[in-house]
């Protein structure tokens, strides 16, 4: 890890090694898998002895949970399900931290994008569901870009910290969304729960052929890879890169990074409203209180357990998509709080951060300390 | 005569609920701004003022004494703060991000430990009751001041004056604004921001526990409305100074109250709206304050957040 210098909080994933020979390469590109695995396994390790601690078996815990989240085809399913709006929410982290930006309010632009797809929907009824859908997913996508696209022009032309003002976004986002869905879109039918109008059945979205789980997974999917490229294959992806490390570099090397936090930012944003339009086109049916269901907390984590790499995070959402998944199976089976998952995530998040420390540190991953150690 | 007060209720109930909300503000707003004098953040405390909401009503529920709770509450908010100072000593180990792992970490445990005293109810902090002279129940409401207040208040003007005028205040004044002036000066830098962080987390727990024992005055897993965090902001906008926090924590709480009191007057439209000014209001004066190519007037040197 040579690029951490400079201002960077977070830092950059996947380094730039110029290989002399493949085991060199070999030797780093493990310390990154190895690391973070070591990690996952010391959390796991805590959470046992916190499981004890409040009289209970870690080993029955770790296999209901195993049961509960890939254990049978339609655990797979519900796990694989519950993924799809995670892939999304952990882009609109990982993103901006590209730029060393540590974005956390992913919830306002989820909340936000499903509102917007879901008056659309019902605005709209009776037009072609093709079209209908695209232009709700387009919808959801501006809306939760222009929320985060705030948060990154306040950055960078106010200075105004992004941590901070991305999750006072998401509460204002989510006072805004109990507003209209108790007002001007409430849906008088729904009475317990108030929710927008219900979209016709025509433009629900279906499931992937083959399977019980709805398309967001391969939209999600979709945009991690297409996030990967732009990171790594592009100009713009590189100029980020840059910019995260160092402001002034990049400044003085002519690289607008002006337009650079803004696009990152907008673009996760999308991204998480996106993942707004399918809870409500896939799941919900309409837009109401549990689209704030935490999935841009969630994110979060997902995003610093990738180490903000957009292919990483695929399996890791689908992991954390089991243990979400798992999380009801948990509270029956063991007779333990629903909270216990938010435990569990919070100790794994901590671990994580504090495995960062050890990377360089180990003779057998870093090929600059062969030479000084020989 | 006593309903007859009719609008005059809006500024009153504003003023009530400004003293009612703004506690736990205070309380967080002081410890975060010890912590940030030293030179680190903890946005971590949103997770340890529910953890402290948690054990303060646990507390006060199986023995019944409130004080108990209080000092359980404080005890518990010591060690996450002391976890923080811990964990964020070590190198390339980013003190936002532990911050965000804590609050979700904390939040956690309390839901966690919590469930079973959602239904128990704990005996109440006391209040006193300044509104004696008067014969309108509103005002008398409105001047019931608990005694957190009170406490909170005076504790801003003792570290007013400690930060400038205490040994104790210089060292944290120094290791915030360069770690390497303060190893010349033989202070351990970690060691100065442990403490700070403990004693923050300290002060966040009670003001969790002000929002379990006093007001609203009871535990459930929607206790907190972000007051931890938004406490965060308001500590930049009071430029570290913990008189400019007590002044901030009252305009908040008063923000706060103003959905709540429109309401009691029959004003309903907009109700969510309402809700939201607090967060619009630390927005619009993060946005007012800051401003890019210098820093903050005040700002603590070594702080990674106005970097």
């Amino acid at each position: 890890m040579s690029d951490t210098v400079g201002t960077s909080q977070i830092p950059a994933a996947s380094p730039l090694p110029i290989a002399t020979s493949s085991l060199e390469g070999l030797a780093r590109r493990s310390e990154a898998v190895a690391i973070p695995l070591a990690a996952l396994l010391v959390g796991m390790v805590l959470f046992s002895v916190f499981i004890m601690l409040v009289g209970k078996s870690p080993i029955d815990f770790f296999d209901i949970m195993w049961r509960g989240a890939f254990g049978s085809w339609f655990s797979v399913q519900n796990s694989l399900s519950r993924a799809a709006p995670l892939l999304l929410t952990a882009l609109c982290v990982a993103l901006p931290a590209r730029l060393g930006l540590v974005v956390i309010g992913g919830e306002g632009a989820i909340v936000l994008g499903g509102v917007a797809a879901a008056a659309l929907g019902w605005w709209l009824d009776g037009a072609p569901a093709f079209i209908v859908i695209a232009l709700m997913a387009i919808a959801g996508m501006i809306i939760g870009g222009l929320w985060m696209g705030i948060v990154g022009a306040l950055r960078h032309y106010r200075a105004v910290n992004e941590t901070i003002s991305s999750l006072l976004m998401a509460y204002i986002a989510i006072a805004l969304m109990n507003q209209l869905v108790e007002g001007v879109l409430r849906d008088p039918a729904s009475l317990n729960k108030p929710s927008t109008h219900p979209l016709a059945q025509a433009y629900r979205i279906g499931s992937i052929p083959g399977m019980d789980v709805h398309w967001g997974l391969a939209v999600g999917i979709v945009a991690c890879i297409i996030s990967w490229l732009l990171i790594e294959k592009t100009r713009w992806g590189f100029a980020a890169r840059i910019a995260g490390g160092n402001v002034r570099a990049a400044q003085i090397q002519g690289l607008a990074v002006g337009p650079l936090i803004v696009g990152f930012t907008a673009l996760g944003g999308a991204f998480a409203g996106l993942a707004g339009m399918i809870e409500v086109g896939a799941v919900q049916g309409s837009a109401n209180a549990s689209l704030a269901a935490g999935y841009g907390y969630t994110g979060i984590l997902i995003a610093f357990l990738a180490r903000q790499n957009p292919l990483a995070i695929i399996p890791v959402a689908i992991l954390l998509g089991g243990i979400d998944a798992a999380g009801g199976l948990i509270q029956r089976r063991m007779d333990m709080p629903d909270a216990t998952i938010l435990v569990l995530q919070g100790m794994l998040f901590i671990i994580i951060l504090f495995s960062e420390t050890l990377y360089g540190r180990f003779v057998i991953f870093n090929p600059d300390l062969w030479k000084r150690s020989a | 005569m006593a309903a007859e007060i009719g609008l005059w209720g809006v500024p009153l109930a504003i003023l009530g609920g400004a003293i009612r909300v703004s506690t736990p503000f205070i309380f967080v707003s002081l410890g975060e701004t010890i912590t940030e004098r030293s030179g680190r953040i903890n946005l971590g405390l949103e997770g340890t003022l529910v953890f402290g909401a948690m054990t303060a009503y646990a507390v006060a529920v199986e023995t019944g004494s409130t004080w108990l709770g209080l000092l359980a509450a404080a005890i518990a908010g010591t060690c996450f703060g002391l976890f923080h100072g811990w964990i964020c000593k070590f190198p390339k180990v980013n003190d936002i991000a532990i911050g965000i792992a804590m609050m979700l970490f904390g939040t956690g445990l309390a839901f966690f430990f919590g469930k079973p005293f959602i239904q128990p109810s704990a005996p109440h902090l006391p209040a006193i009751p300044f509104g004696f002279w008067s014969t309108i129940p509103q005002v008398q409401a409105a001047l019931d001041v608990n005694v957190l207040f009170l406490i909170g208040a005076a504790l801003s003007v003792l570290l007013w004056w400690a930060f400038k005028n205490t040994r104790a205040g210089l060292i944290i004044r120094v290791v915030g604004d360069s770690s390497d002036a303060a190893r010349a000066m033989g202070i351990n830098p970690n060691t100065v921001r442990l403490l700070a962080t403990a004693v923050g987390g300290a002060f966040a727990a009670i003001g969790g526990a002000y929002l379990s024992l006093y007001y609203p005055g009871s535990w459930n897993e929607r206790i907190s409305s972000g007051q931890g965090l938004m406490a965060v902001a308001l500590v930049i906008f009071a430029r570290w100074n913990p008189l400019g926090c007590f002044a901030a924590a009252l305009l908040f709480g008063g923000a706060g109250a103003l959905g709540p009191s429109l309401q009691s007057v029959g004003v309903t439209q907009g109700y969510y709206l309402f809700y939201a000014t607090p967060y619009v209001l630390t927005l619009a004066i993060m946005i007012a304050t800051s401003s890019p190519g210098r820093s903050l007037a005040g700002a603590p040197g070594e702080l990674s957040i106005t970097k």
